[in-house]
C-alpha cells in the first residue's frame, strides 16, 4: 500500500485524500478492537476518528485549534477542543480502552506527563511520532549543518510547533524509565511501509521514518 | 425620566397580551386538579397550561422528535408568525425545511415556559381562584419546574424519548436540566450559550432588569393590570440594559459606532443623539409590546436560581453520572454573558462522566445572541449532530 503524498497531520494540515486512509491510521486501526471506547488526543480534522467509528469503535476526541475541532463536530464526531498538556488531568482513571497519541507528542510541553496521562485514563496507550534518527534527519545536520526540514516536517526551527523531537531509541528508554509496557512496536519508512519485524532496533530508528507503539501499564513496581 | 420619554408607548394593547396569556394562538394542553405541577418552592400548580408549537411530523416509532427549549425573552413561536408582533419566527433560520433542524426529517416542538405571558400558565394568566391576573400571587418558579412542565407535556403527546433537546441562553439551561432529570429521555442534547449556573454578573444584571421594572410607578406592587396600566418604561430600561449583555463591545461599534442619529451636531440635550441610543429605545419599546412585565421577574428569577452542581452535593459531574445521552456544547467567542469558560467546565464534568461530547467554540464579534443570528459554522455543526444522532438512532431506518 504505497501512497503519493503520504503528509503527516502537522500544522492542522490534512492530507487531501478521498476514499483511502493513511497507512499509519490503518495501522492504528488494526490495532484496536471493535467495541473499545477510544480517546484520540490531537484528532486534527477526525480522519483516524472517522475510520474508527466506521468500525464500530466508540471513538471521542480532543484538539487544539478552534477550526480543527469544529471540522469534526461538522463531521458528527465527538471532538472537544483542548490541550494534550492542560486537558487531560480531567479525564478520570480508566476511562477508555485506548487512547491514541498521533504524531502529536512531539508538540507537547511536557511529554513524559502526557504518557503517564494516556495511561492513566486508557488502559492501553497507541503513540506515533517522527523519528529524529531516521537517516535523512541525521544526514541533513551530518552535512547540512542545518535543523533538518523534511517534506513531513517542513517548518523551519523558530516557527515549529514540534518541540520536543525525539528518536526511537529515545521514546524506548522513556517508556522503559517511567515502567510502560510496549506491547507492539512498527517503524514505517518514508512511504508509510512497515520496516521488517526481524530486523535489529538501530536499523529501525535508522530506517524508521516515524514509530508507531502500542502500550500499556507495566508490572507492579511503579 | 426625561431621557426615556421618548420610549414610546405601546401600539399593542394590554388587553391583546392578556388574552394570548390565557387564549393563546397556539395549541393547549390543559391540566386539571389532578395533574398538578409540583414546583420546587413546594406548591402544587393546578390547574395548570401549556401553550405549544409544532413543526414537522412526528415518525411512526415516536423517534423523531426534537424540543427546542426558548430562551427568556423568547416564545413558542420558532417558525411562524407571532400572533401579537406580526413578525417572523424567532428561529425561522434554524426551524425548517431543508434547514438544520429540518422539518421534514424531524418533529419540532416548542412550548412556551411556566411562567411566560405567551400562553403557558404564569403570572399574566387568570388565577382561577380569584378571576384576576395571578400577578406576584403566582408561585417562584425554577428552570427544573419549567422541565418538569415539558415533560409532562410529552407524555401528553405519547413521546417516550426525544432524539434531540436543544436550546441556547435560558433554553440551553433547559437542555442541562433535561440531561440532569431525565436522561434516559434525551438521546441527545445541543445546550448552546449557557451554562450549569447562573454567574454573580448575571445575578447582577437581572436584579438591575427587575428593580427597573419595580421602580416604574405603574408597577402598582404587580398589580398593573387591575389599574389598566404596564410599566413600560420600567420593562424597557431592563430590556434596554438585557440587550446591551446580548451583544459585544465590537458588535455595538460595527453596527453604530459614535454615529448621529439623524443629525450631524449633538443637540445638548437628553435626546437620542447617537444611534446606539436610539437602537436601544427602540429594543425597550418593542419589548414592552409583547411581553409581560411579571413574566420577566419570574423568568429572571428562575434563572438566577439555576445551578445544577448545587442540586447534586456541589459535583457537576455527578449530575451526569453515567449518563448515555450525546451531547454538543457550543459557546462563542465573544459571548461575555455566558463565556466559553463556562461551556469549558460543563464539557470537562461531562468527560469526567465520560458522556460522549463535542464542544465547538465559535468565532463571531456577535456576543451571547449569536445563537439567534445567521452563523453558518453552528448551523453545520448542529446540522452534523443531528444527523449523526439520527443515524445512531436508526433515524434513517425508521422511515421518518
Amino acid at each position: 500500500m504505497v501512497l503519493q503524498e503520504q503528509s503527516l497531520p502537522l500544522g492542522g494540515v490534512a492530507p487531501d485524500r478521498t476514499g483511502k486512509y493513511r497507512t499509519d491510521h490503518l495501522l492504528v486501526a488494526e490495532m484496536i478492537a471493535a467495541g473499545s471506547k477510544v480517546l484520540d488526543v490531537g484528532c486534527g480534522d477526525g480522519e483516524l476518528l472517522q475510520l474508527l467509528e466506521s468500525r464500530g469503535i466508540d471513538g471521542r476526541g480532543i484538539e487544539l485549534s478552534r477550526e480543527g475541532v469544529n471540522r469534526c463536530v461538522a463531521r458528527g464526531l465527538a471532538v472537544v477542543q483542548g490541550d494534550a498538556d492542560t486537558d487531560l488531568v480531567n479525564y478520570p482513571d480508566d476511562a477508555f480502552d485506548y487512547v491514541i497519541l498521533s504524531q502529536t507528542l512531539q508538540a507537547t510541553r511536557q511529554p513524559r506527563v502526557v504518557l503517564e496521562n494516556l495511561l492513566r485514563i486508557g488502559r492501553r496507550a497507541i503513540v506515533s511520532f517522527p523519528n529524529f534518527g531516521f537517516w535523512k534527519m541525521r544526514l541533513q545536520l551530518l552535512v547540512g549543518g542545518h535543523m533538518p526540514r523534511t517534506e513531513h516536517l517542513p517548518a523551519t526551527w523558530y516557527d515549529t510547533p514540534n518541540i520536543h523531537f525525539c528518536t526511537i531509541k529515545d521514546f524506548v528508554q522513556l517508556c522503559d524509565e517511567i515502567n510502560v509496557k510496549m506491547e507492539r512496536a512498527v517503524a514505517l519508512d518514508l512511504y508509510g511501509r512497515p520496516v521488517p519485524l526481524n530486523l535489529p532496533w538501530w536499523v529501525w530508528n535508522m530506517f524508521g521514518e516515524q514509530g508507531v507503539f502500542l502500550l500499556s501499564r507495566g508490572g507492579a513496581g511503579k | 425620566m426625561t431621557n426615556l420619554q421618548s420610549v414610546s408607548s405601546p401600539s399593542i394593547h394590554s388587553e391583546d397580551r392578556a388574552h394570548e396569556a390565557d387564549h393563546p394562538t397556539s395549541t393547549v394542553a390543559k391540566f386539571g386538579v389532578e395533574q398538578p405541577l409540583k414546583l420546587d418552592c413546594g406548591i402544587d400548580l393546578a390547574p395548570f397550561q401549556i401553550a405549544y408549537q409544532t413543526y414537522g411530523e412526528l415518525n411512526a416509532d415516536r423517534s423523531n422528535a426534537i424540543l427546542i427549549c426558548h430562551a427568556l425573552t423568547l416564545d413558542q413561536h420558532v417558525a411562524n408568525v407571532h400572533p401579537l408582533t406580526g413578525k417572523a419566527g424567532w428561529w425561522e433560520i434554524m426551524v425548517g425545511p431543508g434547514r438544520p433542524l429540518d422539518t421534514e426529517k424531524y418533529f419540532i416542538i416548542c412550548s412556551n415556559v411556566i411562567g411566560g405571558c405567551m400562553g403557558s400558565t404564569g403570572p399574566a394568566s387568570t388565577n382561577p381562584a380569584t378571576g384576576k391576573a395571578w400577578g406576584l400571587d403566582f408561585p417562584l418558579i425554577t428552570i427544573p419546574d419549567m422541565v418538569r412542565a415539558q415533560a409532562m407535556l410529552l407524555d401528553r403527546l405519547g413521546i417516550e424519548t426525544l432524539l434531540c433537546v436543544i436550546g441556547g441562553s435560558m433554553g440551553g439551561m433547559q437542555v442541562l436540566q433535561w440531561t440532569a432529570a431525565y436522561p434516559e429521555r434525551v438521546f441527545s442534547a445541543l445546550p448552546v450559550a449557557c451554562s450549569t449556573r447562573h454567574s454573580a454578573q448575571n445575578i447582577a444584571f437581572h436584579e438591575l432588569g427587575r428593580q427597573a421594572v419595580m421602580a416604574d410607578p405603574d408597577w402598582h406592587h404587580g398589580r398593573y393590570f387591575e389599574r389598566n396600566t404596564h410599566p413600560h418604561r420600567g420593562l424597557a430600561v431592563a430590556r434596554m440594559a438585557g440587550h446591551i449583555t446580548y451583544l459585544s463591545d465590537a458588535a455595538l461599534h460595527r453596527k453604530f459606532g459614535r454615529r448621529m442619529q439623524d443629525r450631524e451636531l449633538p443637540t445638548f440635550s437628553f435626546d437620542a443623539d447617537f444611534q446606539v441610543e436610539s437602537y436601544l429605545r427602540y429594543q425597550g419599546s418593542s419589548f414592552v409590546e409583547r411581553f409581560d412585565a411579571n413574566s420577566y421577574l419570574y423568568l429572571t428569577r428562575a434563572m438566577d436560581y439555576f445551578d445544577i452542581a448545587a442540586d447534586h452535593n456541589g459535583v457537576l459531574a455527578q449530575a451526569f453520572r453515567g449518563i448515555k445521552t450525546r451531547f454538543c456544547v457550543v459557546s462563542f467567542t465573544s459571548d461575555w454573558l455566558f463565556p466559553t469558560s463556562e461551556s469549558r467546565a460543563l464539557v470537562h464534568a461531562l468527560n469526567a462522566s465520560s458522556a460522549r461530547v463535542s464542544f465547538a467554540e465559535i468565532e463571531t464579534d456577535r456576543g451571547h445572541d449569536a445563537f439567534l443570528l445567521d452563523v453558518p459554522e453552528f448551523f453545520d455543526i448542529a446540522r452534523a449532530f443531528l444527523e449523526s444522532a439520527g443515524k445512531a438512532r436508526g433515524l434513517d431506518k425508521a422511515g421518518g
